[in-house]
């Protein structure tokens, strides 16, 4: 891919929480490149640091958490000259409540949430939720700002937007809720949506629906999606790559039918048999998998690969001792484990 | 919403009723009644009174008859001529003794509990953006005080101070030359002088409960996704702290306008006693002392009116700012 196709760059992110009870790694050296118009879905168990990286980036990271080391650079486009520059802008260096992230954050990088219901203020109508933000980043009116949001709303595939925009949250299904809050994040045009658990609140017909619907907008307004989720089904559908997390760090990044058909990482390939398939059970006559054990307790790492205590394949004296290299096994697909080095 | 308010009118009308009887009955409990004590106190003082007099008392006053009857001309009394009784021991119509109190009650107690709003909302929010801050911990341990400390003992003090050391006339809320004044403008100036101390007072009490119910709720209120997503829009921090989470969080304050409305007359008793103020709190005590049926039971009345009035209001006000209730079936 050309250079200058890069929208952002992760290198050797960490964001640590500083709890009475200690310590949370919660991102432990993250690398990885987001591309213009990319799908890049980023999954891993609960509490692999994948919603923290999308906190990280938007620099909206809750206290006592705080970036403590590496860059997250943002290339942004300057639109207002035809020339296509490109300006380079280290997120992490900037105040995270000042008026420059503030300009990007919403404006060119917007956010999905996980739960459309909790993320929508109950006592204010999604019109006026929307609406404020076209308000903040576009130089329009009230009344501009509303058909921009009734259009926005229209291609979110809301029924009956003019007659709807002045519901409140509670008025609206899980998936009307949902398509409100993908209209607000798209609502600016941005060049980065991130999408943290966009359907996991909803049942499987509404995921299908919306997923859908994201894949058109991103083909129609030409946004990278980071799709942050946990299910390898929803990866499958909407990615054209795929990072795999495992306690703060990438343990495996490849083009998504790589990840499907050929998994390098020990981990990623215990996550993919604790899929169920449809059919599969009457051929191989096997039990659906499940990965042993847990992840283990946050504050306390293991040392060496941080997956060895579950890995079925750990070699002793080894995975405890040593990091595992990053290594490229093939163009594109890299990996953090001592099997291929 | 119009229909819910029709409603809600509606159901007043019996709780009202309700409550008046059980307020006329409440006085009537204690045994004896005004004339008893009254003609015992006449007779300690070596006069006497013929058996004729009391008699006619008994009668005007309707003492002598059963409690329904009593109660039945003082409620007709009270709605078909806004009469409501004669007060036994100041020899006068209640509507001219309370009349007057009542305005100065309200003007007090409205005053003071506006003060308390507009200071504690603000700390309150500061408190709960700042958490653990150094400031947050002296505004915590000022709110611990101002809760905990009696509002009649800060009374005491304040007066001690501001007699001893200030040089200022703090009994009261008017000067000795306006008490008995008619309304002017210099009486009204009299009054705004004397009415700051009962007006702190008040509202440091206030105040600190004020501190303490906002920082819980908008602790509850920051972490939640709404907020969130709110500040990944791109919001300034002040702005949507004040849009979003505040104004969850301020539901309480709507919520407890009723009650508040019932102890703008009948609240701050201890402390006007201790003031000397011109309110109706101490008049209602010393009504209820002395089994002056008319004036307490007026007093009880409008309290109760004032409280189903005030709840109503607290109802309409939550349903006006919370969407979730004025659209639910």
């Amino acid at each position: 891919m050309k250079q200058d196709q890069l929208l952002i760059a992760i290198k050797n992110l960490k964001t640590y929480f500083f709890l009475d009870e200690g310590t949370v790694r919660a991102l432990d050296g993250v690398d990885f490149d987001i591309w213009r118009g990319q799908t890049i879905g980023v999954v891993g168990e609960s509490g692999c640091g994948k919603s923290v990286t999308a906190r990280s980036i938007l620099r909206i990271v809750p206290r006592p958490g705080r970036i403590v080391d590496g860059t997250i650079t943002f290339y942004r486009r300057l639109h207002d000259n035809g020339a296509g520059q490109i300006e380079e802008i280290d997120l992490t260096k900037l105040d995270p409540t000042g008026p420059e992230m503030r300009n990007i954050r919403g404006a060119e990088i917007a956010l999905v949430p996980q739960e459309p219901m909790a993320s929508l203020s109950p006592v204010h109508t999604i019109g006026n939720q929307i609406c404020e933000a076209i308000m903040l980043h576009q130089k329009v009116g009230k009344e501009e700002a509303r058909v921009k949001a009734i259009e926005m709303l229209d291609r979110a595939g809301f029924p009956q937007p003019k007659q709807r925009i002045d519901s409140y949250p509670h008025q609206l299904s899980g998936g009307l809720r949902q398509r409100a809050v993908i209209a607000m994040g798209l609502s600016c045009h941005p060049s980065l949506l991130i999408a943290d658990e966009p359907t996991t609140a909803l049942d499987v017909t509404t995921e299908a629906q919306i997923l859908r619907l994201m894949r058109s907008l991103q083909h129609d307004l030409g946004m990278a999606i980071m799709f942050i989720t946990h299910n390898l089904g929803v990866v499958a559908q909407m990615c054209e790559d795929v990072v795999v997390m495992y306690m703060g760090r990438i343990v495996e990044e490849a083009p998504v039918d790589d990840i499907f058909h050929n998994p390098k990482h020990p981990y990623t390939q215990a996550l993919l048999r604790s899929i169920p398939r449809l059919g599969q059970k009457t051929k191989e006559r096997r039990q659906l998998e499940s990965i042993r054990g847990t992840v283990p307790d946050p504050y306390t790492r293991p040392r060496g690969c941080a997956f060895h205590p579950r890995c079925t394949q750990r070699i002793r004296g080894v995975c405890d001792q040593t990091e595992p290299p990053w290594l490229e096994v093939e163009p594109g697909h890299k990996v953090r484990c001592v099997l291929y080095g | 919403m119009l229909v819910y308010i029709a409603r809600r009118v509606l159901l007043m009308i019996p709780t009202i009723f309700l409550i008046s009887i059980i307020s006329f009955v409440a006085i009537q409990l204690p045994p004896g009644d005004f004339m008893t004590s009254y003609v015992a106190g006449l007779r300690t003082m070596g006069e006497n009174i013929e058996q004729e007099a009391i008699d006619n008392l008994r009668e005007r006053y309707g003492l002598g008859q059963p409690v329904y009857v009593q109660y039945i001309k003082w409620i007709s009394g009270i709605i078909l001529r806004g009469d409501w009784g004669q007060s036994m021991e100041w020899q006068k119509p209640v509507k001219d003794l309370i009349g007057e109190r009542i305005l100065l009650t309200v003007v007090l107690s409205l005053v003071s509990l506006l003060v308390s709003w507009f200071i504690a909302i603000p700390i309150g929010v500061y408190s709960a953006t700042h958490q653990y801050s150094i400031l947050d911990y002296v505004m915590s341990i000022i709110s611990f005080i101002g809760v905990g400390v009696p509002g009649f003992l800060l009374a005491l003090i304040i007066m001690y101070f501001a007699q001893t050391r200030l040089n200022l006339n703090v009994g009261g809320l008017f000067s000795q030359e306006y008490i008995n004044a008619p309304w002017s403008v210099e009486r009204v100036i009299d009054m705004l002088k004397h009415l700051w101390i009962p007006v702190l007072i008040l509202a440091v009490e206030g105040t600190a409960g004020g501190i303490r119910t906002t920082r819980a709720n908008l602790l509850d209120e920051l972490n939640k996704p709404y907020v969130e997503l709110a500040r990944a829009k791109g919001l300034s921090e002040w702005k949507l702290i004040w849009k979003y989470p505040v104004r969850i969080a301020l539901n309480p304050f709507f919520s407890t306008v009723g009650w508040s409305l019932a102890s703008l007359i009948s609240g701050a008793t201890l402390i006007s006693v201790v003031l000397s103020l011109q309110t109706t709190g101490p008049m209602q005590l010393r009504a209820l002392t002395s089994q002056d049926m008319y004036l307490a039971g007026s007093f009880l009345l409008i309290l109760s009116v004032l409280t189903v009035i005030g709840t109503l209001i607290s109802d309409i006000l939550l349903a006006w700012v919370d969407p979730r209730i004025r659209l639910e079936k």
